[in-house]
């Protein structure tokens, strides 16, 4: 599981990772992006590439492991 | 404290508490780390979650194209925090350096951060807001439940208020082939953050959708079924509205009640604090260990004559989330200001709305490039012969050009001509701003007067 954010200030829709990795990533309307913010980890390389083809680097996802920053209630 | 080795000794074995898990939490605890903070970390959620992007809530997820328990923010680095999730503060004594929490537990701490953000400004009539059916959207919780509800295939949504997320709403709702009414207090949707002129576009693009529009309205109560089902909605035209989905989305309060008595200088317009995120007390005195950042905060801010803004923006919590937490770790002398140009964007019946400065400033507007008709332009606004914002309907390329009009405090109109100028730009026209004294629900950014601490509003009750 990798989590997704986008700053869309920076987003232009150059639509780069629409066609980068279209399972996450979709142009809605002409300029509008949607994006799904949870992808499965088998998309992690696609969306990789997507992330670093974005020519404003708008795209944010996970740098550390998931597990390793899980949290909880407890002290 | 300078060259005393007391904020090496912070970095290295101090204890930062940031209250507010939200966006401006999880980068501020990001930052800090990544500026060399080793000592501990306390975050404090009322929420039961993990740091989760509100955005998609009134977009993917009602689309159905996202779940809302899956929004968690990406983590840009480790944090490793002590995570209170579930439990809210209640509490902060500025002498002990205490954070009082709804469970009875206390959180000393050397330096604080305070991010609780906004909430959802629930329907007046409580029992009328119980009705199985009303929401409000603010919350992960209140999307999937409202998700939920939209899948089971409504007659009519209500909703309450066209602000941004309002608007937001009825477009997924029209998207998703509901029948929609939408009932606004003001002449248009966005009227409050944008204006009678852009207003009318937003109009215009909601009844080009199938929304049923209402303007100039009030609902004036709902009604429940015998089962305590929301059934209907009365309006101030004497007209009534039959729905069984009502969506509150009437703006939001600022989450300052838990300081209410601290000596901080908090209220219902935020945090008053200075350009570097410092919060002052009551007395105006700007404190030494207290810093505040996103929705709740307000800070003056010097393009818009120092006066106190708080910006209900995404992009504004993350710079001053950054900006809090490198000032906390640095000498006075190191520490940056927060000047950010403010920005949002909006994507509604299939337009993509973006702005930068500050829109509900402007007086008037000038349609700069392309036209309102088509729905796709620019709209620069002025303030007394400055460029002091800009909106984009599907023009959101050119919007950086226009912030550099803005943070250079350029001429208004422009003295220069611009690329597919229609006949709508041949002059600027009155922006159409609602009369401030009447209350709207939505704009997204507050305007708070001079004063550090203005006693009108820092001391007004919470009861």
């Amino acid at each position: 599981m990798v989590r997704i954010a986008v700053d869309l200030n920076r987003c232009q829709g150059y639509a780069q990772c629409a066609f980068l990795a279209p399972e996450i990533f979709a142009m809605h309307g002409e300029e509008a992006l949607l994006y799904d913010p949870e992808a499965d980890e088998a998309q992690r390389a696609k969306l990789a590439q997507a992330a670093a083809a974005c020519p404003v680097q708008a795209i944010l996802v996970d740098a550390v492991d998931v597990p390793a920053e899980a949290v909880s209630g407890a002290r | 404290m300078l060259g005393d080795g007391s904020l090496e000794r912070l970095k290295r074995e101090g204890r930062i508490v940031v209250v507010g898990a939200s966006l401006a939490g999880l980068r501020a605890a990001e930052t800090l780390r990544a500026e060399g903070f080793v000592g501990s970390l306390t975050m404090i959620g009322d929420e039961p979650h993990e740091p989760y992007d509100r955005p998609p809530l009134s977009k993917q997820v009602l689309l159905g194209r996202a779940s809302a328990d899956h929004t968690a923010l990406p983590r840009l680095r480790s944090v490793e925090a002590t995570w209170r999730l579930g439990v809210a503060a209640t509490g902060l004594d500025m002498a002990a350096r205490r954070v009082r929490l709804a469970d009875g537990d206390e959180v000393p701490y050397d330096r604080l951060l305070i991010a609780t953000g906004v909430r959802a400004r629930p329907w007046p009539h409580e029992a009328e807001a119980e009705l199985d059916g009303v929401f409000v959207l603010r919350t992960s919780d209140d999307s999937a439940a409202l998700a939920r509800r939209l899948d089971a295939g409504p007659k009519r949504v209500l909703v309450i208020g066209a602000g941004f997320t309002g608007s937001e709403i009825a477009s997924a709702c029209r998207e998703r082939g509901l029948a929609v009414t939408v009932a606004e207090r003001g002449a248009a949707p966005l009227v409050g953050a944008l204006g009678g002129v852009v207003g009318a576009v937003a109009a215009e693009m909601q009844r080009e959708h199938g929304v049923d529009l209402r303007c100039g309205v009030m609902v004036t109560a709902l009604e429940g079924d015998a089962s305590g089902r929301v059934r209907a909605a009365q309006l101030s035209d004497g007209s009534t509205v039959e729905t069984d989905v009502v969506i509150v989305s009437l703006g939001a309060t600022r989450n300052t009640e838990w300081l209410a008595g601290s000596g901080l200088g908090a209220g219902p317009r935020g945090i008053a604090c200075d350009a570097g995120c410092r919060a002052f007390d009551i007395r105006g005195i700007v404190t030494d260990d207290i810093y505040a950042a996103g929705d709740v905060a307000r800070c003056p801010h010097p393009l818009f004559g120092y006066q106190f803004l708080s910006l209900e923006h995404w992009g504004n919590a993350v710079t001053q989330a950054g900006i809090a937490a490198h000032n906390m770790l640095s000498e006075s002398t190191d520490r940056i200001p927060h000047l950010e140009v403010p920005a949002f964007w909006s994507s509604q019946f299939g337009v993509n709305i973006k702005s930068v400065g500050v829109p509900s400033l402007g007086t008037e507007i000038l349609v700069s490039q392309g036209s309102l008709k088509d729905h796709r332009f620019l709209g620069v606004y002025g303030y007394q012969g400055r460029v002091i914002g800009a909106v984009a309907f599907d023009h959101g390329r050119w919007l950086p050009f226009y912030q550099e009009l803005i943070e250079t405090t350029a001429p208004f109109p422009p003295a220069f001509p611009t690329v597919d100028r229609t006949s709508d730009g041949q002059r600027p026209l009155d922006a159409d701003f609602p009369d401030p004294s009447v209350p709207t629900h939505g704009p997204t950014v507050t305007l708070g007067g001079y004063a550090p601490a203005d006693r009108r509003m820092t001391f007004t009750p919470a009861h």
